[in-house]
């Protein structure tokens, strides 16, 4: 890196009095540093963590550090081989990293990287000695600060003794302790017991009968019997600032969030805007003084933290909720929202460089010792999945549940707003109407019903509350009451109120037969588009078309001009290319034709099923194509990810992923083409509109998408290739519906066309559950048929990776699921290579795939599935783009898969890249979803064809029972070792069950089981104690998991009755964190993985780079 | 919403919506990246005679209330901003920003690109401009030339107008506001000190002082009197105070040649503290020049090295000119440097007892990282006492 020693030249020069500083303050004593990574993805902590992570690491190493790290995740850039000295795939917990320390002896850990994880795992390491063992030190936060900041007496203590505000609250372990704190607490207050899941028994009292009727059911509710009462601070206005500090004590805010919900929603699932807008001075100053002494108090050493407070908007009263001392998901969107790469500067600031001897990395000419100062609005808006998990409730409370996020740039609010909703992609063009008109539906017909209706829907926070307060400003509810109802700060509801006077006023002036060709109709637009509005939106309102308005638009020469992210407000020239749209009258960036510029378009937010895997694609294919040479030009509007990291692409533009907004840069940037390939459904959608734009797709030509998605089509192709298919059909009715499944046969498989994630999926077993489940298929859908396939009981699923350079073709790896079919390969664990399957069968599998690969000319990559049933090889489905498994097998075969697509996409063939032939490896891996089932209480664990799982992990070792138990403890599932196993199993898996209940004797756990489970098993001479059913009376199998009685759960269920029956299992497992298996794979593959390590309990761990020696 | 322009005096203009007073208003144009401060912003009397862009997006946000002010009123000739917020929402507000343009007869416009401005400034540098309501493209070239045939922003004795005509004490009055419980009051020279203000005497040589500055001498306990910009050295020695407050102000320094002599006088006889405008004549006293920055140093977060600590201050900045001295210049420390740019944020001159800063230690608006040079001075003070 360039280093500002000391000062800059150019100061020395023009001030002769100062005097030279001391000694240079990097931390020569240190020479190679552990850096903890964050895991799977989970609800709270997603991708920012290796965007923040791989930054580290990159700094530190290019500052002449070894660099290790450790992260469980494959499908992180962080754990690509060549981003740090020695990369462990392991699982992220006490026993492994202590065998990492003890093979590496680094000097220090940096454990402010990779979320609360890295944190915990930290302090853990310092709890079980092994820190003083190995001598290593923690950079950028200490043990005790790390104890300070989360220990909420601590913390509390600290704050007292700098006189910094809090909410007053009190535990009490009985009702006179209770009734004794209430008085300094006041009404109404906040009773939450302790220890009890999704808040239950939580309540508000606003008196003191209420007060006293709450705290008892609180006592009650609580496994403790404790409860905290605390001061009510609804309607309290919820800020952030993102601070740094060096090891000279300079600090500074990098940035300033206010929070669009007021308090009671958590931060990651507010809407939360930037800078803060409705701050006086004097106020905000405050803030950072106060700032400034937390962090001081705390003693954060060096490095980032988030510090959140709250503010009374009737009074201004400030108190301190809590600080972070690491970077964070708001610390990734602060670096986005600013241009200020907190990650990158908080790695070097550990080592001891200060804040002043960093360059700015935009300015490189200027110090990073400043505060950025943005003349831009931010806006994040969370990506919510609640359709994955029915019977919980959408209800936003203080757990968080959205599980990605979205960020748009705009110069004003309303127009970094209404990009973030389209940026979404939940199939709104920006503030759609959501509820009927008046009379219509539940809506009642009368103003003073209407008004009622609204005030009490917005009380709630839910994922939908914006456009519910859209749709109350469109109805006719004033400003005031919207903000009273939804205690959002009236500011936020004005601005928003603009849009929705302007929309009105556009529908209006369309009914009276505006038309776009006049001036009027032409001030009009440029009016919506300086809100915002899309041209979809438009298209709405006025009854047109998309493509009309868009015509009609630059027509009248209104088009987007793009503008530079430069930490300073253009103070100084930016030579960062990070750049958004925005309606105003000066083009910042204007660009001359030029050859070989190529634009990738990322995935957008994370979901359920689309997640890291994909940013990770695009980003090995922005590298690619950097290294070849092209300009290559980035599109995402993901914060969380290192796709959006402008140090990554050659230009990024933090853009919705829509039609518009992407075809308005591509007419700027003039690109030789465009790869849509690696980012998922989202930009694959897009194939087509932007084919018909005369846009040059790169790679596999799209037409193949619609070749493989169309059930004609995709019946024609394998006929022709003489590939079996589970029998199947298409159905557009239900009546047809019904048809198709009566000739093929029930159990079936019911999908929609053009999802992922296996949306709306799901496997019917008679006519009854075909007609409750066919209508959601059927609107779950991007338009096309519903597809209906015959559902193989008990067949063994593979998955398969291809990469073709349209002549040749080469399998990646072939994955052998655990679970059996019918579980989403997302959510289902798989072995590379298969542990199980036959030769012949592998060899059968290649060799179809590599025959679609030819006749469908891929160019780049290509997954397909397979079912194997008795030996028969059956296709499920193909997919001509990058998918989820392409970072694993890419990890586990030592090639970068997704780089070599984009090499390929670009004429370059795989003999040229040196990858002729597949590659089996001497390990093997192990991938494991994980599940956010902790975070949806009433939601049933089992696995099904709708993907539930939001992470990933990987096991590598020498066999596959090491590499399954690694996979089982980084996933969070530790396989026990001693206590009893609960057992509880449908007829048909009985047989089954015999060598996993012997390998379970085998390593000394006792065997727990339902009556007939433990008859059965006594009969074939394996020691099991009965246990009551739950509706067989109490002592049951429940409380023996609540007791702590049962250290692991096996059970499968049959028929919708035993799966109601057994569903206070499952949730009791969950609530109280034991391991479980539902499917009987799933629990031999654990079995076995136990019985081994029983027979050697040693541990070994192994870096990636001695996997793949290069 | 009637249409406006901003004009520049090479021609350039940038289309808008008339905000504020009807009318025109011609002045230097510069720009702040303050992201809130608006109100204590266009009541600074430094801002006297510029027309104040702000980088910011949103103005007017938290509207305006009776506290949050520099001044008694507006001083800065016009406002210019992306957006104007049509609502004041902050429990404070007692009006919005248009009524508070308006009643102060202030002349802005909204919608304009700021930052296209802000680059031509940057780029370019500091240009005089006007603000003219109801006007289109077709008015450019008249609107040009009386820009061209008014006083160039260098060549006006803003100083004059900002100064008080006679000299003040300043005490501080009960609000009832919670964020900002005590601003400041001027009184007359006979009326008894309160309490509170039982320490020194501090004569402020008020060029166009900032409330701010006052309101912390007043609460370090010292006696506060403002004086006339133009009392001579011998009125004000005469006064016996204990230290001398040369307070920030609008315009160029190296027109004010009668307050450096003065300044020259007081050397010496008593510690000396400048901020900003007192900086640059205190500079000029100790033989230093001063100089046009191309487009100046306006906004919230700029780096200031102390030279002593070693560390960095996030200081409030808003000065277009800048103090330099020669290789030759003796007993004189730079004690605070820019770091984005190497200029001098501060000096001393030990054997005079005086020091000065660039920036603005009081704030109002922008970060308090260099609270403690009231401090200094109140310290500085005492020792002389001793």
């Amino acid at each position: 890196m360039t280093r500002v020693r000391g000062l800059p030249t150019f100061v020395r020069r023009n001030s002769d009095a100062i005097t030279p500083l001391g000694a240079m303050p990097r931390r020569n004593d240190i020479n190679s540093i552990l850096i903890i990574g964050s895991g799977p993805i989970v609800i709270g902590q997603a991708c920012e963590f290796d965007y923040s992570g791989s930054q580290a690491v990159r700094a530190l190493r290019a500052d002449g550090f070894r660099v290790l790290l450790v992260n469980s995740n494959p499908a992180t850039i962080m754990t690509d081989p060549e981003i740090a000295d020695a990369t462990y795939i392991e699982p992220i917990s006490v026993d492994y990293i202590r065998e990492i320390i003890a093979r590496e002896r680094p000097d220090a850990i940096l454990p402010t990287m990779g979320g609360q994880t890295a944190l915990n795992t930290a302090k853990a390491l310092h709890e079980a000695g092994v820190l003083d063992e190995f001598g290593v030190e923690l950079l950028g936060a200490s043990y005790d600060v790390i104890e300070r900041a989360e220990d909420r007496g601590l913390f509390k203590q600290a704050m007292n003794e700098i006189n910094v505000d809090m909410a007053v609250s009190a535990y009490a372990t009985s009702v006179q302790e209770a009734m004794d704190c209430i008085d300094e607490i006041g009404f109404p207050a906040i009773i939450r017991p302790s220890f009890t899941l999704g808040g239950t028994g939580g309540n508000i009292a606003y008196n003191r009968q209420e007060y006293e009727e709450y705290i008892r059911w609180g006592l009650d509710a609580s496994p403790t019997r404790e409860i905290l009462v605390e001061e009510s601070l609804i309607g309290w206005k919820e800020f952030e600032l993102e601070v740094m500090r060096d090891n000279a004590d300079n600090v500074v805010i990098i940035c300033s969030i206010e929070n669009f919900d007021p308090m009671g929603v958590h931060t990651g699932d507010s809407i939360t805007v930037a800078p803060i807008q409705t701050l006086t001075d004097v106020e905000y100053q405050n803030m950072r003084d106060e700032a400034l002494a937390i962090v001081r108090k705390i003693g954060v050493e060096t490095g980032g933290c988030n510090i959140q407070f709250s503010v009374d908007p009737a009074t201004g009263r400030r108190i301190v909720i809590e600080i972070n001392p690491r970077v964070s998901r708001s610390s990734a969107l602060a670096s986005k929202a600013t241009g200020f790469p907190i990650a990158k500067m908080a790695a070097l600031l550990a080592v001891g460089y200060r804040l002043n001897e960093i360059p700015n990395d935009i300015t490189k000419k200027t110090p990073a010792s400043f505060e950025p100062v943005i003349d831009y609005t931010i806006v994040k808006i969370p990506r919510y999945t609640f359709e994955k998990f029915p019977g919980t409730t959408t209800v936003l409370t203080t757990q968080m549940k959205s599980v990605g996020e979205v960020m748009a740039i705009g110069r004003s609010f309303p127009e970094a707003l209404m990009k973030a909703t389209r940026s979404l992609e939940i199939g709104r063009a920006g503030l759609v109407p959501l509820l009927p008109a008046p009379g219509e539906g539940d809506m009642p017909a009368d103003e003073a019903g209407v008004r009622s209706y609204f005030r009490e829907l917005l009380r709630i926070p839910g994922p939908d509350r914006l456009w519910y307060l859209a749709d109350a400003l469109g109805s006719g509810l004033s400003i005031e009451e919207v903000a009273e109802a939804t205690m959002i700060d009236p500011w936020f509801v004005d601005q928003i109120a603009r849009v929705t006077e302007l929309e009105t006023r556009i529908s209006e002036w369309n009914r009276t037969g505006g038309h776009f060709g006049t001036d009027e109709g032409a001030t009009l637009l440029r009016k919506a588009k300086r809100l915002g509005i899309s041209d979809a939106e438009l298209a709405r309102l006025t009854e047109r078309n998309p493509t009309e308005i868009r015509a009609a638009r630059h027509a009248a020469g209104i088009r987007p001009v793009f503008k530079k992210v430069d930490t300073c407000a253009a103070e100084f020239e930016a030579v960062t290319p990070y750049l958004y749209s925005t309606y105003d009258a000066e083009a910042e960036v204007t660009l001359e034709p030029k050859e070989g510029r190529v634009i990738i378009l990322g995935g957008g937010p994370n979901r359920i099923g689309q997640g890291i895997e994909f940013d990770y694609c695009a980003v090995h294919g922005v590298l690619a194509l950097k290294e070849a040479g092209y300009e290559t030009i980035m599109i995402n509007c993901n914060p969380e990810t290192v796709s959006t990291d402008y140090d990554v692409p050659g230009r990024l533009y933090f853009e919705p992923l829509t039609f518009e907004d992407v075809m308005e840069i591509i007419d700027l940037e003039q690109p030789e083409g465009v790869i849509l390939q690696f980012g998922g459904q989202t930009p694959l959608k897009l194939a087509l509109p932007l084919m018909r734009a005369g846009v040059k797709i790169l790679g596999t030509p799209p037409d193949t998408i619609d070749r493989v998605e169309d059930r004609k089509r995709f019946g024609a192709l394998i006929d022709k290739l003489g590939i079996k298919q589970p029998p199947g059909g298409t159905a557009d009715t239900i009546e047809e519906a019904r048809t198709v499944a009566r000739r093929i046969g029930y159990p079936v498989l019911i999908r929609p066309s053009y999802v992922l994630g296996g949306r709306a999926m799901v496997i019917v077993h008679d006519e009854t559950e075909l007609n409750e489940f066919f209508g959601e298929a059927r609107s779950a859908g991007e338009g096309g048929n519903v597809l209906i396939d015959r559902f193989l009981n008990d067949a063994t699923e593979v998955d398969v990776d291809l990469i073709g350079d349209g002549t040749s073709f080469v399998i990646g790896g072939v994955m052998e699921h655990i679970e059996e079919a019918g579980v989403h390969s997302g959510d289902s664990a798989c072995c590379l290579p298969p542990h199980s399957l036959s030769p012949a069968v592998v060899a059968e599998i290649s060799k179809q795939t590599i025959a679609i690969g030819r006749e469908l000319n891929i160019v780049g990559l290509m997954n397909v599935q397979f079912a194997v049933k008795d030996e028969e090889v059956y296709i499920l489905e193909v997919n001509p783009r990058a998918s989820r498994t392409i970072p694993f097998v890419s990890k586990t075969i030592g090639h970068p898969l997704a780089r070599y697509a984009a090499r390929v996409m670009l004429g370059e063939t795989l003999a040229d890249i040196g990858l002729t032939e597949q590659v089996i490896p001497a390990h093997f891996a192990v991938k494991e979803a994980v599940f956010p089932f902790t975070k949806f209480p009433g939601v049933d664990i089992l696995l099904g064809p709708e993907m539930k799982s939001t992470g990933e992990v990987m096991g590598i070792d020498r066999s596959f029972e090491r590499a399954f138990l690694k996979a089982q403890i980084a996933a969070y599932n530790p396989l026990p070792s001693e206590g009893s196993v609960f057992l509880s199993v449908r007829d048909r898996d009985k047989d089954a069950l015999e060598p996993i209940a012997r390998n379970l004797s085998e390593v000394g756990l006792s065997i727990v089981a339902t009556s007939g489970t433990a008859a059965f098993l006594r009969d074939r001479g394996i020691e099991a104690k009965s246990i009551n059913k739950v509706a067989e009376g109490r002592p049951h199998i429940v409380d023996a998991l609540i007791n702590g009685e049962i250290c692991m759960v096996i059970n499968t269920v049959g028929g919708q009755a035993a799966i109601q029956d057994s569903k206070p299992i499952r949730q009791a497992t969950v609530k109280y964190c034991i391991p479980y298996f539902t499917t009987m794979a799933g629990a031999a593959a654990a079995a076995s993985a136990m019985a081994d390590r029983h027979r050697d309990p040693s541990i070994s761990v192994r870096p990636m780079q001695d996997y793949h020696p290069t | 919403m009637k249409p406006a322009l901003l004009v520049l005096a090479d021609g350039t203009h940038f289309e808008g919506e008339a905000l504020g007073y009807e009318g025109e208003s011609i002045g230097e144009v510069v720009f702040n990246t303050s992201m809130s401060g608006y109100q204590e912003i266009l009541t600074d009397p430094s801002y006297s005679g510029q027309l104040v862009t702000m980088t910011s997006v949103h103005i007017g946000n938290y509207g305006v209330n009776p506290w949050d002010v520099e001044s008694d009123g507006v001083r800065a000739g016009g406002l210019i901003v992306r957006e104007a917020s049509r609502r004041a929402a902050n429990f404070r507000a007692t009006a919005t920003l248009q009524e508070y343009l308006f009643d102060s007869r202030t002349v802005a416009i909204s919608g304009v690109d700021t930052r296209a401005v802000t680059r031509r400034i940057r780029n370019e540098g500091a240009v005089m401009g006007a603000i003219v309501h109801d006007a289109t493209a077709a008015d450019v070239d008249d609107i040009v030339a009386r820009i061209k045939a008014a006083p160039d922003y260098g060549s006006l004795n803003f100083v004059e107008r900002c100064s008080v005509k006679e000299a003040r004490r300043v005490v501080l009055k009960e609000t009832g506001d919670a964020i900002r419980p005590e601003v400041v009051e001027f009184v007359g020279t006979t009326t008894p000190w309160p309490e509170r203000q039982s320490g020194p005497d501090v004569a402020v040589m008020d060029y166009g002082v900032k409330y701010s500055i006052l309101r912390l001498l007043v609460e370090r306990g010292l006696r506060v009197t403002v004086y006339p910009h133009n009392t001579t050295a011998e009125q004000l020695l005469g006064t016996s105070p204990d230290g001398i407050m040369l307070s920030n102000g609008p315009g160029d320094p190296a027109r004010l040649d009668d307050e450096v002599n003065e300044i020259r006088k007081m050397l010496g006889q008593k510690p000396v503290f400048g901020i900003c405008l007192g900086h640059q004549l205190l500079g000029r006293a100790l033989g230093g020049e001063t100089f046009k920055l191309k487009f100046g140093h306006r906004g919230p977060n700029q780096p200031v090295l102390d030279v002593d600590t070693t560390r960095v201050q996030i200081t409030a900045q808003n000065h277009g000119y800048a103090v330099r001295f020669g290789a030759d210049a003796e007993g004189i420390e730079i004690t605070h440097t820019n770091l984005n740019d190497g200029t001098v944020e501060g000096l001393r001159a030990t054997s005079h007892r005086a020091f000065s800063v660039q920036h603005h230690p009081e704030a109002g608006p922008g970060p308090r990282d260099a609270l403690l040079m009231f401090d200094q001075f109140h310290d500085e003070i005492a020792r002389s006492l001793r």
